[in-house]
């Protein structure tokens, strides 16, 4: 029965979907505050009936109905619960039906937050995000419907989740990619009704900014999660691969960096309108690409849903309509945005655009290396792969530049900045960046590594500038506090995003450059050394888990011989699937990890097992959290935010100069 | 959603099993080959992270814990045991699987296009840049003068603008 009214309410919300993508724009042309007051309703209807059935497969999957196949395939009775509630995205038609969760989401919170917005604008963006949304309910019932059933037969038990996501990432991993993912839409949708009203000024960027904000912030939280994911999981002491899955949600997270960095120049000076509309409709052709290369099986990767022909045509075709549509509309319209104003070669606007196109260039160049073993074998029947080597080498040289730009872009001026001035306000910073940079690291470690010196020397450049900047602005208050004060929170959402990069560079490089591993196949009471510390190896334990048993090997580690910590990697064995599975044994640190992952056990009872010691590595991490935060922190400056009163104000503006618009002051 | 392999007991053959959503490998590698040298060592991992396991679906020798992969391995360590060089051990490598088996692609007349694609993005990029840039410019001189409707409108914001700073002065 439940299962049955997810379906229906599945229906339900696509035939609300088709009213929203219809009445609010017709209203929006013809004028018709009726027509066009629809589409908050109609919004919260999507949003509620997308919710049901979200809620009766989560239901379905807690209750263990077998009988729907896709629960079948995906869940056991002897699954821990938290798995349970969230193996509902641990396949490809639930995994979408979140899709589309999290876009209705987007759109409630578009309908709820965007006050401010005129309502003819409004209607047209909740009518594209409908139009989005068609496409994507259509695509789930007819092709990856979750509800279902075998019938006649249904199975008495399912056969479980892979053992590989039954992990606390996979539980917060994808709805936070996906989130950010479908945050983009909601960009996209702005545009598009920027352009259909040709109404495209710095009033549009403020309203854009922050969704985009916000959207690519949860992105990177998203990236960042898996990163890390990943890392302990798998086992080979990486952290990101350059995997065809992986790419998309980096070139959609390059394109929406630009973004954010145009939009603020649309917003700031109203210049590069156009470029920041064709970023909006790029970025979100990343996300759909990324959706696309996932479910259609196309580049093998090892993530991929099972794949189907028919279901990568179906996207295909979601793909080609509204990116394509998105790009029609653009060629038409933008010679209507044109406008602005002019700015020196030396500007903070010119820095946004170097920092922009190498952005831009970096994302082209990564979908390049992605896709091009499949245009490469239509073309000549051959195989070829392309991997980290290749990636490592094209993008490591096209960040560089845009790492010293990080620099230059924050205490640059708009319009016009003399060259002597820059050069007087950098000059120290990077004299002292430089000695640091070479100085720092050899002094730690005794050992000289070029990228050690690259990475920590652009960190300081980055993070010096900014603290020599914050100092500068604050030099004319009372005191401190007053200065804190003073400056606007998008200044600080600014300043840490970029202390962020900072941060994640410092891990990037050192990381790579003094990593030490080591794989030796050791019996109980022996020890072997690894860097400074020595691992010795204790008892092996068996222990039995909710849904699977397994072998723990107890490691000691010593640090001049004094106990450090006790490492314990598992191999366990999922009871339902009988799958094995590895899992590593970390001991996370601020400045190193201390890493095992356990191999065999030999016929003489020696385990082989490879020891890793990963200096910095967490600073990867670290970093891409202050850029969420500040990322966030940027959303939520006061400007975006309007008070009644100031919105009545507004109202009361807007409508003398402007008396053919209508203004919604929210409910 | 990992498409993962997984090897019978013996070896004698393998399977595909399609495993969905998001996956990882089953179980990490482990090697435990002796090196009389460090810098030996370093070649190994070298060559097992550029070389592609070929029955894999998407990981480097080195994260494969397939018997073919395992083989491939043994492979190297006596390869580079034996004193052969690593471009030998890649020719060898070549040889057998071909062009799939390199990470890094070689630069040959069908992949010029991959190895100079970010440049040539960077150069339209530039001259996208560039032209923006020009736009802009021409736009703002296109922009600079004002007509009298426009001078208009500034003087009534302005007087606005004073009107409302004096009663906030008053009230405040």
């Amino acid at each position: 029965m439940i299962p049955e009214l997810g379906q229906f309410s599945l229906i339900l919300a696509l035939n609300l979907c088709i009213l929203l993508s219809l009445f609010p724009l017709v209203g929006a042309v013809k004028g018709d505050v009726f027509l066009m007051g629809l589409a908050r309703p109609l919004t919260v209807g999507v949003f509620v009936f997308v919710g049901l059935a979200y809620l009766a497969l989560t239901v379905t999957f807690a209750t263990d109905d077998f009988s729907v196949l896709y629960v079948a395939e995906h869940s056991n009775t002897l699954l821990p619960d938290r798995y349970k509630l969230t193996a509902v995205w641990g396949g490809h038609e639930g995994s979408f039906l979140l899709w589309i969760f999290m876009l209705s989401g987007w759109m409630l919170a578009v309908a709820r937050f965007s006050r401010s917005v005129p309502l003819d604008f409004l209607a047209r963006v909740l009518s594209i995000l409908g139009m989005l949304c068609v496409g994507y309910l259509l695509f789930l019932l007819a092709t990856s419907n979750p509800f279902d059933r075998v019938v006649p037969l249904a199975p008495l038990d399912g056969s479980d989740l892979n053992s590989a996501l039954q992990d606390f990432g996979f539980i917060v991993h994808p709805p936070t990619l996906y989130m950010g993912y479908v945050g983009f839409s909601v960009v996209f949708a702005f545009a598009m009704a920027a352009l259909l009203n040709g109404r495209l000024d710095s009033a549009w960027a403020r309203w854009c900014r922050p969704w985009a904000n916000v959207a690519w912030a949860i992105l990177t939280l998203g990236l960042c999660l898996g990163s890390w994911w990943a890392y302990y999981e798998l086992g080979w002491g990486g952290w990101w691969a350059w995997d065809p899955v992986e790419n998309p949600p980096l070139i959609t997270w390059l394109l929406g960096t630009a973004l954010v960095h145009s939009l603020a120049v649309s917003e700031k000076r109203g210049a590069f309108k156009s470029w920041t509309v064709m970023l909006a409709i790029l970025a979100f052709a990343g996300s759909l690409l990324g959706t696309f290369i996932t479910r259609s099986g196309l580049l093998t990767s090892i993530h991929a849903f099972a794949s189907d022909p028919e279901r990568g045509i179906f996207i295909l075709g979601i793909l080609v309509l509204s990116v394509g549509g998105g790009l029609l509309l653009y060629a038409v319209r933008s010679p209507l945005l044109k406008g602005g104003v002019g700015f020196h070669l030396s500007s903070r606007e010119m820095f946004l655009l170097t920092n922009n196109v190498l952005l831009v260039v970096a994302a082209a160049s990564v979908l390049l290396g992605t896709l091009f073993p499949m245009v490469f074998q239509a073309l000549t029947g051959k195989l070829i792969s392309i991997g980290p080597p290749y990636f490592n080498a094209i993008f490591v040289p096209l960040m560089i530049p845009l790492v010293f730009f990080m620099a230059v872009g924050p205490i640059s001026m708009w319009k016009s900045t003399s060259i002597p001035f820059m050069i007087a306000r950098l000059s120290k910073v990077g004299i002292l960046s430089l000695a640091l940079g070479i100085g720092l690291p050899l002094l730690l470690t005794l050992e000289f590594d070029l990228w050690s010196i690259v990475g920590v020397s652009f960190a300081l450049w980055v993070s010096l500038s900014m603290i020599n900047d914050f100092g500068k602005k604050i030099r004319n208050k009372s005191n401190l506090l007053e200065g804190v004060r003073s400056l606007q929170p998008s200044y600080y959402g600014m300043q840490l995003a970029h202390i962020g990069v900072a941060i994640m560079v410092v891990g990037i490089a050192l990381t790579s450059a003094y990593s030490i591993e080591k794989s030796v196949l050791l019996q109980n009471g022996e020890s072997t050394a690894l860097g400074s510390f020595d691992f010795e190896i204790g008892d092996v334990r068996t222990f039995s888990g909710p849904n699977f048993s397994g072998q723990e090997v107890v490691i000691s580690v010593f640090k001049d011989n004094s106990f450090v910590t006790e490492l314990l990697p598992q191999r366990r064995v999922y009871i339902a699937s009988g799958t094995p599975s590895t899992e590593m044994a970390i001991d996370a640190g601020f400045l190193r990890d201390l890493f095992v992952t356990l191999g065999d056990q030999k016929e003489n009872g020696a385990w082989s097992m490879t020891l890793y010691v990963k200096p910095f590595v967490r600073w990867i991490w670290l970093g891409a959290l202050f850029m969420v935060l500040g990322g966030l922190i940027s959303a939520a400056d006061k400007r975006y935010r309007y008070l009644q009163r100031a919105v009545e104000e507004k109202k009361a503006n807007y409508e003398t100069h402007h008396p053919d618009r209508l203004v919604d002051v929210g409910v | 959603m990992i498409l993962s392999e997984m090897w019978s007991r013996e070896r004698s053959g393998c399977y595909l099993i399609v495993i969905l959503f998001f996956g990882l490998p089953i179980s990490a590698q482990v090697d435990t080959f002796e090196f009389d040298k460090a810098e030996n060592q370093e070649r190994f991992r070298n060559l097992s992270n550029e070389l592609r396991c070929p029955m894999c679906q998407n990981t480097s020798l080195s994260g494969s814990s397939g018997g073919v992969a395992e083989d491939l391995r043994r492979e190297i360590f006596f390869m580079i045991k034996d004193g052969q060089s690593d471009r030998e051990i890649k020719d060898f490598m070549f040889e057998r699987y071909g062009d799939f088996i390199f990470y890094k692609p070689r630069l040959t007349a069908g992949t010029i296009f991959l190895w100079a694609g970010p440049a040539f993005f960077l150069l339209i990029g530039g001259i996208v840049g560039l032209s923006i840039f020009r736009g802009a410019q021409s736009e703002a001189l296109k922009n600079k003068t004002l007509t009298g409707s426009d001078q208009n409108k500034i003087e009534s914001l302005l007087a606005r603008e004073r009107r409302n700073l004096k009663a906030r002065d008053k009230a405040g």
